[in-house]
């Protein structure tokens, strides 16, 4: 049944569009359109208005219904902010444990309602400090982790029993979440009750962000493991965060956003279906992470088209029978690559715009970024002000007064279904490739977005798009800004530090551990456990993934461009 | 002897790849230097690694460099990729995928770009190859992409022609062009996982079989190989039959060098007289803009193309006479 | 003798895997007429020097978005100095405060494009300031 509007009202709406237009014409006839093209971020061409028309064939329960009512486009949860806001989780991390250690402490006072880990470089990539790969990079883009005592520092007097942690960390992922349960169980907190998210996502690592180990079959296989595992023993963990932010990063469009991260979660979907997973086990805990960009409307339309997709996804493809296995809950994190250097003070109301889409998009958790963080890591001020602008929208703005307050909107509506038609398209073509790993290693995604990625940066250059500040409204004087700065004696210091854990610690009992890493590996057994037996003896981050890269082999950049 | 050529032959690494860009430029003083280093030519065995875009040739290269340096080889690639016909430019990103060889000495990757024009492809790479050869390489590999005249240029400078293909080309494989039937010494099909592998393999066999029925006894057949390059599964293999294609190619040519024979000498002599005949006429008449001016008079109306055509080559050969022309 | 085309590299040292800039940055140079080797991720800065050395290029260009550009881009020309390279031009770009700007410069990095530049700026600057080598190899018969 159409939404509200019968036939004769209908008619009428026509009629009153066609005298507009009329009016239109002749107004632009004397004094022309503002611009040539109007056109969101994504490139996806916007119409002047947008009226009842363009929503005739929705039907209000099938198509936007109830938050908490399947497709969930209005939210997943049926109170949504009106029962809990959503949490406010800064991503943080800079070179050693203490150091960030101190910082979450700040953002748990200043009122963070979640931890997020950032790793540096080496870490992410699996090497240890003292690796000649991890020179110059100790603790620069985030903390640095070498063993179980990295972790447990990282934790000192955070109340991890009662506030979840979210880790960005992708092939070395079942490690640093072994230490986290290891760190946890010495704590006396059981898994049972352990709740957080490990990103886990190989396949945009493929696609995007790029840090890698082994190529991308054993990577399913380690990252099914992960999931296997934390079904059942970690319920309250979210496995995989898959994730949408790093495509949009690397360049690509709101649409390939969309598609790319839901086809990332069919194939993780089937990969742990194939190992003999029950659906509505597994899939109630996978969670998303989106990008939010400046756009303001693409974003929301964006967000309530997942939900919608995944739903349909998990309940119509996968015969899923669980409600919980339709929700798509995600996180957000305000777009970095929206951010400028010149003018850096105006990132905070870029940030500030991100943000709002992303709460009446419906996000679950969010990350608000920095001003600084196109110069250098956050300092406090800019770490502050970012969660102050979450606390401002919360408190201030009346946004989180009422469910889904975009809903209804013509323009929104409208928009949230095209994006769905065009995202479900691409993930069509992908499904006659064989599926996203296919995919992935016929490259397709990764030329998908070097194109967006240059045809946006023309766009800039011949300034068919605004970006103020870098193409229009320059100033040449800067306003000051304090940058952080990684103190450059800190990877002698972790170096020492770990080097003294590796001589104290009992070597047989690591070396037997990584024996039995190997075996599991080789074999079909979990590789979970024989892990955190290894990081509970101290074995270090490197130690372990290198048994992951001798069993494995070891995947490098092919370089697509 | 030239330091230069003093240095090359000592491998210095700096000095060879100084010299192919000059080749690669066209610096005349070139010439004097591939003259000096002719002599030493010869030694290294030539492999040309050719195919579409896309199915796995510098993976390929890349573990073919790893088997070789395995038995104590060295190993020169030439990777070439094509250069935009809008821009000029290139992204020559070949060596990314043998980028682990890069810090051995034994190995030396250099990437080239087709530069489009003139034996563009063939000139260079020739010289290049003599460069690396006299620079002491075991082995050259040289990796082009398989579009039109390319792949057959390729076959003229190597003594083994590998030509790859990937399954799911399907019917595409009847559009591979006769051409590269007759070229390729061995045929594989790479990524051999992927659904229609052993199809590709049959059809390919089938139209071998097809364009060789004239195959006297003792001809080489080409065999056609199944490979997984990236995982490194059928290189062996590969490289056993490039063995067999040498030892077959030694037999046949008595024990001369397969570069020195006289065909093959014949074939690369008239390449190089061609391409300096093209440019000692044809680009010094561009460049003293003597054929612009001839277009400009058949536009007007003042002469006929064939006319212009013998009115600005034949006084370059100093052919007059013969021609008995009247001017 | 033609004009020489310009050979430049592209390069990622280090772990660092942003290469959405890079990417795009060889694209320009490409369509701008340039001879474009890029390197693909993670390399280190010996592998960076010894591909510049093969290929025989006129410009290295560094992106580094992981705040490790101090070190990374002074090894590199710490390696080409050891080599005795002196004619191979150094510029980097990415996220790199302001302040390390000068401190590059002194290590011997040409230039820094931070983000926000555009691409026929970058382009124009190469141009105006790396020119390929004017002689060839010399080979004169003693």
């Amino acid at each position: 049944m159409s939404l509200t509007y019968n036939r004769k009202i209908m008619d009428e709406i026509r009629e009153a569009y066609r005298a507009w237009g009329k009016a239109l014409d002749e107004a632009f006839a004397v004094r022309p359109e503002r611009l040539k093209r109007f056109s969101t971020v994504s490139d996806q061409e916007i119409k002047r208005i947008y009226t009842p028309q363009d929503v005739a064939n929705q039907d209000f329960i099938r198509d936007i219904g109830f938050p908490g009512q399947y497709p969930f486009t209005r939210g997943v949860q049926p109170s949504m902010y009106r029962g809990r806001l959503w949490t406010m989780r800064m991503f943080a991390g800079l070179g050693s444990a203490k150091d960030t250690n101190r910082r979450f402490h700040l953002l748990v006072k200043e009122g963070e309602t979640g931890l997020s880990v950032a790793f540096d470089m080496p870490t992410l990539m699996g090497y240890d400090t003292f690796s000649p790969r991890a020179r110059g990079e100790c603790g620069k883009c985030g903390v640095a982790i070498d063993t179980l005592k990295d972790m447990e520092d990282l934790f000192e007097g955070l109340p991890i029993d009662k506030i979840t942690t979210s880790m960005t960390i992708n092939p070395p992922a079942p490690v640093i979440w072994a230490m986290y349960i290891a760190m946890a169980e010495k704590r006396g907190v059981k898994r049972e009750a352990l709740g957080g998210t490990i990103q886990n996502d190989m396949l945009k690592e493929f696609i995007a962000q790029k840090t890698f180990m082994c190529p991308p079959k054993p990577s399913l296989r380690l990252i099914t493991d992960t999931v296997e595992f934390g079904t059942e023993q970690v319920p309250k963990w979210n496995t995989i965060s898959i994730s949408g932010y790093h495509i949009r990063e690397a360049g690509s469009t709101a649409v390939q956003e969309l598609a790319f991260t839901l086809a990332d979660g069919i194939a993780y979907t089937e990969a742990a279906i194939e190992r003999g997973l029950d659906v509505d086990r597994f899939a109630p805990r996978f969670s998303f992470f989106f990008n939010s960009h400046m756009d303001f409307f693409e974003e929301v339309a964006k967000f309530r088209a997942a939900r919608r997709m995944w739903a349909k996804i998990m309940k119509e493809r996968f015969k899923a029978k669980n409600p919980r296995s339709w929700w798509m809950r995600f996180h957000t994190q305000t777009a970095g690559c929206s951010l400028t250097a010149q003018q850096p003070y105006n990132n905070i109301v870029r940030t500030a715009l991100e943000a709002l889409a992303a709460v009446l998009g419906g996000t679950q958790s969010l990350h608000t970024n920095s001003l600084d963080e196109v110069l250098a890591l956050p300092s406090e001020e800019a770490a502050t002000i970012a969660l102050r602008t979450q606390q401002i929208i919360a408190e201030e703005s009346g946004v989180a007064n009422t469910i889904d307050p975009l809903g209804g909107s013509f323009f929104v509506e409208a928009l949230t279904d095209r994006m769905e038609e065009e995202a479900f398209e691409i993930i069509k073509k992908i499904d006659d490739m064989g599926g996203m790993l296919a995919a992935v290693e016929k490259s397709y995604p990764q030329k998908e977005i070097a194109d967006s990625a240059y045809r946006y940066q023309k766009q800039i250059d011949e300034n068919e798009k605004v970006v103020v500040g870098v193409n229009k409204y320059i100033t040449e004087e800067t306003l000051p800004v304090e940058i952080l700065e990684i103190n450059e004696a800190l990877e002698k210091y972790q170096i020492e530090k770990t080097e003294k854990i590796k001589n104290e610690r009992d070597n047989k009992k690591v070396a037997e551990c990584l024996e039995r890493l190997g075996e599991a590996c080789v074999g079909s057994k979990n590789v979970m456990e024989p892990i955190i037996d290894a990081v509970k003896e101290y074995a270090t981050l490197q130690e372990v993934c290198d048994v992951f890269r001798r069993v494995f082999g070891e995947y490098r950049d092919p370089g697509i461009y | 002897m030239q330091s230069e050529v003093k240095k090359v032959l000592s491998g210095d690494v700096r000095t060879v790849a100084r010299l192919i860009r000059d080749i690669d430029d066209k610096v005349p003083e070139v010439r004097e230097v591939l003259k000096a280093l002719y002599p030493y030519t010869g030694k290294a065995y030539v492999i040309g690694v050719t195919g579409a875009p896309g199915v796995g040739k510098s993976t390929l290269v890349d573990q073919m460099v790893a088997h070789l340096r395995k038995e104590g080889k060295t190993v020169g690639v030439l990777a070439v990729d094509p250069t935009s016909p809008f821009s000029g430019g290139a992204i020559l990103g070949d060596r990314i995928r043998m980028q682990r060889h890069s810090l051995d000495d034994g190995v030396f990757i250099r990437s080239l770009a087709t530069r489009g024009h003139f034996g563009g492809l063939t000139q260079s790479t020739r010289s290049a190859i003599d460069v690396l050869d006299a620079m002491g390489k075991d082995y050259i590999i040289v990796e082009t992409v398989g579009v039109g005249q390319d792949e057959v240029d390729v076959v003229r400078s190597a003594q083994t022609t590998i030509i790859l293909v990937i399954p799911g080309m399907g019917d595409d494989i009847q559009a591979i062009k006769a051409g590269i039937l007759e070229v390729g010494d061995i045929f594989v099909v790479n990524k051999a996982d992927r659904e229609g592998s052993d199809k590709t393999v049959h059809e390919l066999k089938l139209m071998l079989d097809m364009s060789q029925e004239k195959y006297e006894e003792g001809r080489w057949k080409p065999p056609v190989l199944k490979m997984e390059a990236v995982f490194d599964r059928g290189v062996k293999e590969l490289l056993e039959e490039i063995e067999k294609h040498r030892m077959y190619l030694a037999e046949k040519s008595g024990g001369t060098s397969f570069r020195k024979t006289r065909e093959r000498i014949r074939e690369e002599l008239s390449e190089m007289v061609k391409n300096r005949t093209i440019e000692e006429v044809f680009e010094k008449l561009i460049q003293s803009g003597e054929f612009e001016k001839a277009v400009n008079s058949i536009r007007a109306g003042e002469t006929d193309p064939y006319t212009a055509c013998e009115d600005l080559v034949i006084p370059k050969l100093n052919l007059a006479e013969e021609h008995g022309r009247k001017r | 003798m033609k004009d020489r085309k310009l050979r430049v590299m592209v390069a990622k040292p280090g772990l660092d895997g942003h290469d959405r800039g890079a990417r795009v940055i060889a694209r320009a140079f490409r369509d701008a007429g340039f001879e474009v080797v890029y390197t693909g991720l993670h390399q280190t800065p010996e592998e960076i020097v010894q591909a510049a050395i093969q290929e025989d290029v006129d410009m290295i260009g560094l992106s580094s978005l992981a705040g490790a550009h101090i070190y990374l881009f002074r090894r590199v020309v710490e390696l080409l100095r050891e080599k005795g390279i002196d004619d191979i031009v150094v510029c980097g770009g990415g996220i790199i405060p302001e302040e390390d700007i000068p401190k590059l410069k002194k290590i011997g990095i040409r230039e820094i494009f931070t983000p926000g530049t555009k691409l026929e700026d970058i382009v124009q600057w190469v141009k105006e300031n790396v020119k390929p080598r004017i002689e060839g190899v010399k080979c004169k018969v003693k």
